[in-house]
């Protein structure tokens, strides 16, 4: 029998209760949101809170809006609604991409988008998406909030910048205006339907007439943190979208990411899809941006 | 902690560790076994039940994040002798072997009839593609969810 091991539990009713209660417990104390990641982890001992805080009553960070530049996800927004908002489809449809291929129905039911980039699991998908779309995360404390991008938020394996006596609230994806067009699209492959990524490539793609005016490449499950492209983002930057382009840098990202053999296949097959996953995530990205493609 | 969960529409109260999980909760409190316990790691479906109309997987749900919600098991499918249409679709297809996974069928099935009463084969077969059959196969499956939207219970409006 899989049970967790011992811990006391709180229901927050507030996100300032939530961050009260994690500032007077200490580093041994969890936030639960929908809990598909961390009871799993629980079970197996890979994690051992001795305190759970239970968001799930914060109905008041569950929104998706577009507010200003940018469009506003709170920490516990599903999976279901990320899936279904038409609104970041509109916008990102990489999401809906992503989405469709996270966990089940059931399981996306309960997932939310703060727990999964909390969990910073290298395989999971929407950090990819998240990095791709050049999200910020917001990270409350005592003290106030703190903005953070992607790029700085996963530290290592399992581990993010938030503190002992902070949690994520939201992540912001930045809207760009002043004739620039965008594209984004999720490749992944895995080895059934709903399991983690044996490799995974989001791309996001602002096109500036022409021209690619900037680029975002998130890799999962192919280094020990989901892995930023960014030596390709710089090759694409100032170019025209071609099938050329876009075959080289998927080359640079099969060179940059770092994989491990697993139960999911060896390194260099990994290797071998982040080139290919790249390129065709690109190629739908650019389509989209021109309207070629929904 | 005390722990008061309504299952079925009934209120069950029980002091219980923080760590319970509802799909414990559920079989042995009110003893309702009709809830599988399957795989423990959300893969399979088995324990699936209803949470405000939503299916979960009661595995990996703590008993103690469902105070204050309504939880449905599928024993509550069954009124009065008269099965849920698609408990009968399963009976009229025949949708079960072992019988394992049905529960969690049943109710992952019903949840999705409640939201789209005619739903394609293929919105059929992605609702259920967090649950496993490992005998029967998803053919019948469908065909029961099929026969169900086909045929809605008219004379259990009340349930």
């Amino acid at each position: 029998m899989q049970t967790p091991g011992p811990f006391e539990y709180e229901r927050a009713t507030s996100v300032d209760g939530a961050i009260a209660s994690l500032q007077r417990l200490g580093p041994d104390a969890r936030i639960i949101a929908g809990g598909h990641s961390l009871l799993p982890m629980m079970k197996l001992r890979l994690a051992n809170p001795e305190h759970l805080i239970d968001i799930n009553d914060l109905t008041e960070l569950a929104y998706i809006r577009e507010e200003g530049a940018e469009i506003l996800i709170g920490a516990m927004t599903r999976h279901v609604d990320l899936l279904e908002s038409e609104l970041l489809a509109r916008h990102f449809p990489v999401f809906r991409d992503a989405e469709e291929v996270i966990a089940d129905p059931v399981v996306r039911n309960r997932g939310t988008i703060g727990g999964s980039l909390c969990q910073a699991d290298a395989a999971e998908d929407l950090s990819a998406v998240c990095s791709a779309v050049k999200a910020n995360v917001v990270i409350r404390g005592v003290d106030g909030e703190r903005v953070v991008s992607m790029g700085e938020f996963h530290v290592g394996p399992f581990m993010t910048v938030v503190g002992d006596g902070e949690m994520l609230t939201e992540v912001r994806l930045p809207l760009r205006v002043g004739g620039v067009v965008v594209g984004s699209a999720h490749e992944k492959v895995e080895r059934r339907a709903g399991d983690f990524a044996i490799a995974a490539a989001s791309a996001a793609l602002w096109l500036d007439g022409d021209t690619i005016a900037d680029a975002g490449i998130g890799l999962s499950a192919v280094g020990p943190t989901t892995i930023e492209v960014t030596r390709a983002e710089d090759l694409l930057r100032g170019q025209v979208p071609s099938e050329d382009l876009f075959v080289k840098a998927g080359e640079i990202a099969a060179e940059d990411c770092m994989p491990i053999p697993d139960g999911r296949g060896p390194a260099d097959y990994k290797r071998h899809l982040a080139g290919v996953l790249t390129k065709r995530a690109l190629r739908r990205a650019a389509a989209r941006a021109l309207h070629q493609e929904a | 902690m005390q722990v008061t969960v309504t299952i079925n529409g009934e209120a069950v109260s029980r002091d219980v560790e923080p760590r319970t999980l509802l799909i414990h909760f559920i079989r042995d409190t009110p003893g309702l076994t009709g809830t599988h316990w399957g795989c423990d790691t959300s893969n399979c479906g088995a324990c699936v039940v209803l949470m405000d109309g939503k299916p979960v997987k009661s595995c990996t749900i703590l008993a103690a994040m469902t105070e204050g919600h309504e939880v449905r098991t599928v024993e509550s499918l069954e009124v009065d002798g008269v099965l849920d249409p698609v408990q009968q679709g399963f009976h009229e297809k025949h949708a079960l072997h072992c019988g394992f996974c049905t529960p969690g069928m049943l109710m992952t099935s019903r949840a999705l009839l409640d939201e789209n009463p005619d739903p394609s084969d293929l919105e059929i077969r992605t609702a259920i593609s967090g649950a496993i059959c490992r005998c029967t196969g998803y053919k019948n499956i469908v065909a029961a969810v099929r026969w169900a939207a086909e045929n809605p219970a008219t004379t259990r409006q009340e349930a």
